[in-house]
């Protein structure tokens, strides 16, 4: 109950301050409709080969927004030394790791309700049929490269370049959870293959549980000295 | 109260901390003074749980800190030169939100009692950032006693503040002190050490080189020992 509260205090904080400050969900949001409009230009809306590069596409602008907002949502606790404040209270250092988690899946699935629906009208994307499955699929990919990129930036938080070592640290080791996001989504849009998409994503929720796992047991170690 | 045994703390090939000794009594003031880089702020965050000694052991109140850190974290209330309060969020918001992870019981009522006793009633929904110094230091007192810890680490606290803001949290700490909370004070001023501790230890790279009890010691010995 305890842990729970611990949790939640953790949450509505984060929450709070950025509801005050904005700072993380509008840049998120610029980066991937920068990203969606560059492609929009690239390729003409009307062809097959868009409908092909449609899943790329939204993960490319996902995944490196979705960065911005990891890096910084542990910049803030930086300043300051506010992450001291809370190491100091008698909290398991797992608790933050959930708390954080959970936070940054929020933040990013804002931004991906914000995104979809802009990239289904500049790429004229039919995703109606397939929007339940979609849904799942955003998450469970975004579950597993925030659960990563929880850890990872609270290492490159301790870094002096935390903006460069984010991303070399964070996108190799996600590489399976980007993998099977991006071909359970490839395959959910080109309507044909659902069936496909099944096994994609019964491996995405492998990774996503042995990630999660991991980093959970790792946290203690990284977010001390 | 707080025993540290053989407590050694190295950082790569630098030695900040080198079998540091000593014993502190339930209600005892300490002053620990030294220079920049004596190894008084890894001190007070070896004793705060935020940092693991290399070697030697901190015993808290009978717990020894290895075997449960947070037992000890929720004895000790810490204050230091950063505030750990959010700028973005109101003095209440922050209190609640420290007071939530500390799991205090009746958490308003203690909030409205703090609030008054550092006077900043009347600020408490204005976010911190508009708050002076000595106001954020005044409610980092209070983040720090909300859950009536048995010891308050201090480090620094009075850095950056002006004479009547020191005063101010002077007579707070006193409050405190006189209540019988145990008080580990860090500080470069040693005249402000001799005024109000009852206990003195000197620390010099990372050794401690005087523990006085019997406040006999001048500011002109303190001076010397601390080479300054």
């Amino acid at each position: 109950m305890i842990a729970l509260k611990q949790i939640l205090a953790i949450l509505r904080k984060d929450i709070l301050l950025e509801l005050r400050s904005k700072d993380i969900i509008v840049s998120m949001c610029v980066f991937a409709f920068i990203v969606v409009i560059v492609f929009n230009f690239t390729f003409d809306p009307t062809t097959q080969q868009i409908k092909i590069s449609a899943p790329g596409i939204l993960w490319v602008a996902l995944l490196f927004s979705g960065n911005i907002g990891l890096s910084r949502s542990f910049a803030r606790e930086q300043e300051n030394s506010m992450m001291q404040g809370v190491l100091l209270c008698p909290v398991d250092r797992s608790l933050i790791y959930i708390a954080k988690v959970i936070g940054n899946v929020i933040f990013m699935t804002i931004v991906q309700l914000i995104i979809l629906p802009v990239m289904v009208i500049l790429l004229d994307l039919s995703i109606g049929h397939v929007l339940p499955q979609l849904l799942v699929v955003l998450f469970l990919g975004t579950l597993g490269f925030a659960g990563i990129g929880t850890l990872f930036s609270t290492i490159s938080a301790n870094t002096k370049s935390r903006e460069v070592m984010l991303p070399i640290l964070l996108f190799p080791v996600s590489v399976p959870v980007i993998l099977s996001a991006t071909k359970s989504t490839a395959y959910l849009l080109s309507g044909k293959d659902i069936g496909q998409s099944l096994s994609w994503i019964k491996l995405l929720v492998g990774f996503d549980v042995i990630f999660l796992v991991i980093c959970f047991l790792l946290y203690e170690y990284v977010i001390e000295e | 109260m707080i025993t540290a045994q053989n407590i050694r703390k190295s950082f790569g090939h630098a030695h900040a901390l080198k079998g540091v000794n000593f014993h502190i009594k339930k209600g005892e003031y300490v002053s620990l003074l030294g220079i920049n880089g004596a190894g008084k702020t890894t001190l007070i965050r070896i004793i705060s749980a935020l940092t693991k000694p290399t070697e030697g052991n901190i015993i808290v109140s009978g717990v020894p800190l290895k075997k449960n850190p947070n037992l000890i974290r929720r004895l000790i209330g810490v204050m230091s030169h950063f505030t750990f309060l959010y700028g973005d969020m109101s003095a209440e918001e922050n209190l609640k939100f420290y007071g939530n992870m500390y799991n205090v019981p009746d958490l308003h009522d203690k909030i409205d009692q703090l609030l008054v006793k550092v006077n900043l009633n009347t600020r408490r929904y204005d976010l911190v950032r508009t708050f002076s110094r000595g106001m954020q230091q005044r409610l980092s007192l209070a983040r720090a006693i909300l859950h009536d810890p048995h010891i308050l680490l201090l480090d620094e606290p009075f850095a950056g503040l002006d004479v009547n803001a020191e005063k101010l949290l002077t007579d707070l700490i006193h409050d405190y002190v006189s209540g019988g909370m145990t008080i580990l004070l860090t500080t470069h001023d040693i005249n402000y050490a001799l005024r109000h501790s009852q206990r003195i230890f000197v620390l010099k790279e990372g050794e401690l080189v005087k523990d006085d009890v019997s406040g006999a010691l001048t500011r002109n010995e303190i001076a010397e020992l601390l080479s300054v």
